[in-house]
């Protein structure tokens, strides 16, 4: 039974996942992932993953990968004739600038999916680099959250722009679509529906 | 006060089954303790030293007589039948079980209250000052902005797990009582030079374990810009504050490691792609909300009433009450009243469920049927006819909700500390009693004269210690209880920190250490000066030299 929702049309259903995510071997800095990009900086001045990190992945040579975006960026030309032939997806990590994927890749709607990973379930970047991706950055095809993700992020992640969900394997992705709509009338703009409630309805005196 | 319509009703109840089924799947074992965790932080639920703790919304502080009332009802069902008013303004049950919990936040629902994002790394109740609308200082009443935030914040799908919690104050009048520089924004409303509603943007401010006093980030925004101004603020800070370590997580050690200028141009360029986006504010919403906050329907009456002057002049006990918890008002042959929570010997905050129910009698009485809770912890009428204050004295009094010691020493500001807290190093309650008994004659107390004392049972400063004119915080050395002092601090637009005067005291120690801090002050005071004016005039160390004398002679 797969563990990914997908929204279509804002029409929830389970499907089957046809893309493989490729990770980075083992890594040994997990702490510092949770500081802020500003004082990772000025605590450490390192990257959290390393060339010899990026140089150990594996690429599939065929199908449908998502890769790490460090690697995405340091062998992509490896990757350039895949990624126009709609075969190459980018995962980030919650701590890592989304700048760094603009830069490399301008039209990111090139990519058919951009994933992102949440490490800890109470890790909320992920709902901001959700919006900044579709606000900001403009990217319209699938935005996926994976990773440490419940039910009770659904209704934030969709609000957000994330349009799939990889739920916890151990988790009941069949019972968590109704979390979807736990609540029907946001007060706030945002993602999905950027009117708020003040703009959608006339709420009398 | 803001009446629910039914998409503000839907949302409340939606969020009653949301957690009823949270709470299921928790006592099912379908979510562990650390998943649990945060969903019911969301809903004010801590699990306590004693029990658990419910944290139930306030917002801005403003109550209607008939919430009250079911507060009452709903500690004496299912708590110990009292509830304790925070810093925060809402009120916290200290013993609710967490099974109840979705049947008490089903009886909040059909008062139109609720207990979402009172606790958890969200936007956090939004609090301003108890006297908003009635204040004769007011420049604007902030409320309607406060309540358009209130609903913004709600379930901010962006903001719903930040790194730390992250509180909201704003003030409309002109001498600041709502701490705007010791939150993580502060908004000051003002009247630009064109007489358009702006505000003064603080940010980065709070106490806690590194206490620093907000900076102001923009001069000048103008209001409909608020909620998008304030995303760009905390987008920032959900990007790149410190998540690796929650005592550094909080935006103002961000704003401090950034620097406000660099801080300040983040936010800019943020703010640039939001700025005039659907979350601006119109003109439309803002004079719908406002007008549940329209001037309550007040009678002509004179400014002076002869049965008012005539009982100041013959009863003592109900002229210290005026003097100390009568406050001016905006309207002519009115008052505002605060019904002290801060009798000798109780815990500050505390409130019996017969209380509230007398209360929310009293509001209905003399009050146009509502109240506000203050973050100095007490209960205020705002709306008081001057022909009534006398009765209404009398009936304050006989429930012990008339202790005259508003802004006076023993008006102590305390968190639950030890006996509630499992954060706490330290109680803090008996601590504040045993003052409070220290300092129980009432002449001896007005003469000491405005005075602000805060206890805190631990460096997270739910008390507010650093902003008192003497600040008590305890700590733990070698496992057991001990109390640092400081003196100095202030709330209000010239805001300070307290100066720890030295090494921590034991338990027993403390009400001899406030009567010797009491002692120089009146030694060295000079006519009409306050403590905080002698000590800032003055420095630290004449208290310093008075308290630690004995230990020095002992040595």
């Amino acid at each position: 039974m797969s563990n990914l929702i997908k929204l279509n049309n804002g029409v929830a259903s389970l499907v089957e996942d046809d893309w493989t995510l490729v990770q980075l071997p083992a890594t040994q800095i997990e702490e510092r992932k949770q500081a802020g990009k500003v004082v990772l900086f000025k605590l450490t001045g390192e990257a959290t993953v390393t060339d010899a990190q990026i140089a150990d992945t594996v690429i599939p040579a065929t199908g449908k990968i998502i890769l790490p975006l460090s690697v995405f960026i340091a062998r992509n030309s490896e990757v350039k004739a895949r990624i126009a032939q709609g075969e190459i997806g980018v995962w980030l990590a919650t701590h890592e600038l989304l700048e760094n994927l603009t830069q490399q890749q301008a039209d990111l709607n090139a990519l058919p999916i951009i994933a992102i990973f949440v490490e800890r379930f109470a890790d909320g970047r992920i709902f901001s680099l959700g919006n900044l991706l579709r606000t900001r950055f403009g990217f319209k095809n699938e935005l996926r959250a994976f990773g440490d993700v419940l039910r009770d992020q659904l209704f934030f992640l969709k609000r957000s722009g994330f349009t799939s969900y990889l739920v916890r394997a151990d988790r009941s992705a069949q019972e968590a679509i109704a979390s979807l709509t736990d609540f029907t009338k946001p007060y706030q703009g945002a993602v999905d529906e950027p009117r708020p409630v003040f703009k959608r309805y006339n709420r009398g005196a | 006060m803001y009446k629910y319509d039914e998409i503000d009703q839907q949302i409340v109840d939606e969020r009653v089954a949301q957690y009823r089924d949270q709470t299921r799947r928790y006592l099912a074992g379908e979510l562990s303790e650390d998943e649990f965790r945060p969903l019911r932080l969301q809903n004010g639920l801590y699990i306590q030293r004693q029990a658990p703790m419910l944290r139930i919304a306030v917002p801005y502080g403003m109550l209607s007589s008939a919430q009250l009332r079911k507060l009452g009802d709903i500690s004496k069902k299912y708590d110990k039948g009292y509830g304790h008013f925070s810093t925060r303004q809402n009120l916290q049950l200290n013993w609710p079980k967490l099974e109840d919990v979705p049947e008490i936040l089903a009886d909040l629902a059909t008062v139109e209250m609720h207990a979402i994002q009172t606790s958890g790394n969200c936007i956090r109740n939004i609090t301003t000052d108890q006297f908003v609308g009635v204040a004769p200082d007011e420049v604007i009443d902030p409320r309607a902005i406060a309540e358009i935030m209130r609903q913004w914040s709600t379930f901010h799908p962006e903001f719903a797990l930040l790194p730390r919690k992250f509180k909201i104050a704003v003030s409309g009048t002109k001498n600041d009582r709502a701490l705007v520089q010791a939150h993580d924004i502060g908004l000051e409303f003002y009247r630009d030079s064109n007489n358009q509603v702006a505000l003064k943007v603080w940010v980065g401010g709070g106490l806690g374990r590194t206490p620093i006093l907000g900076a102001v980030i923009r001069e000048h925004l103008e209001w409909q810009h608020a909620l998008t101004y304030c995303e760009a603020i905390i987008r920032v800070y959900n990007l790149h504050g410190r998540r690796d370590n929650i005592y550094k997580a909080r935006i103002k050690i961000l704003v401090k490691a950034l620097g406000i200028d660099e801080f300040r141009k983040q936010v800019d360029a943020e703010w640039a792609h939001l700025k005039d986006t659907d979350n601006t504010i119109t003109e439309a919403e803002l004079a719908r909300v406002a007008q549940h906050f329209d001037a309550m329907p007040y009678e002509n009456v004179p400014a002076h009433d002869a049965g008012f002057d005539a009982a100041v002049a013959s009863n003592p006990a109900f002229a210290a009450w005026v003097k100390r918890c009568v406050h001016p008002h905006k309207q002519t042959g009115y008052r505002a009243v605060t019904l002290s929570l801060k009798p000798h010997g109780q815990a500050p905050g505390d409130i019996s469920s017969e209380q509230m129910w007398t209360v929310a009698d009293l509001a209905d009485e003399y009050s146009f049927g509502e109240l506000r809770s203050s973050h100095e912890q007490n209960l205020i009428l705002a709306d008081v006819k001057l022909s009534d204050l006398f009765a209404l004295w009398e009936k304050a009094r006989a429930n012990g909700l008339a202790s005259p010691n508003i802004g006076l020493l023993t008006d102590i500001i305390c968190c639950p500390g030890g006996d509630f807290c499992s954060l706490a190093n330290a109680k803090s309650i008996p601590i504040a009693k045993a003052i409070q008994m220290q300092f129980d004659n009432l002449d001896y107390l007005h003469d000491i004269g405005e005075m602000e004392l805060n206890i805190s049972g631990c460096m997270n400063a739910c008390g507010h210690h650093h902003v008192g004119h003497i600040g008590i915080l305890g700590v733990d050395k070698d496992g057991s209880e001990w109390y640092q002092v400081s003196i100095g601090g202030k709330q209000g637009n010239d805001a300070s920190l307290g100066t720890v005067i030295g090494p921590s005291f034991s338990a027993d120690e403390m009400p001899g250490v406030v009567q010797k801090l009491i002692e120089v002050y009146i030694k060295e005071r000079t006519p009409e000066e306050r403590f905080i004016d002698t000590v800032r005039r003055l420095g630290v160390a004449p208290f310093k030299a008075h308290v630690y004398a004995k230990n020095e002679v002992a040595a």
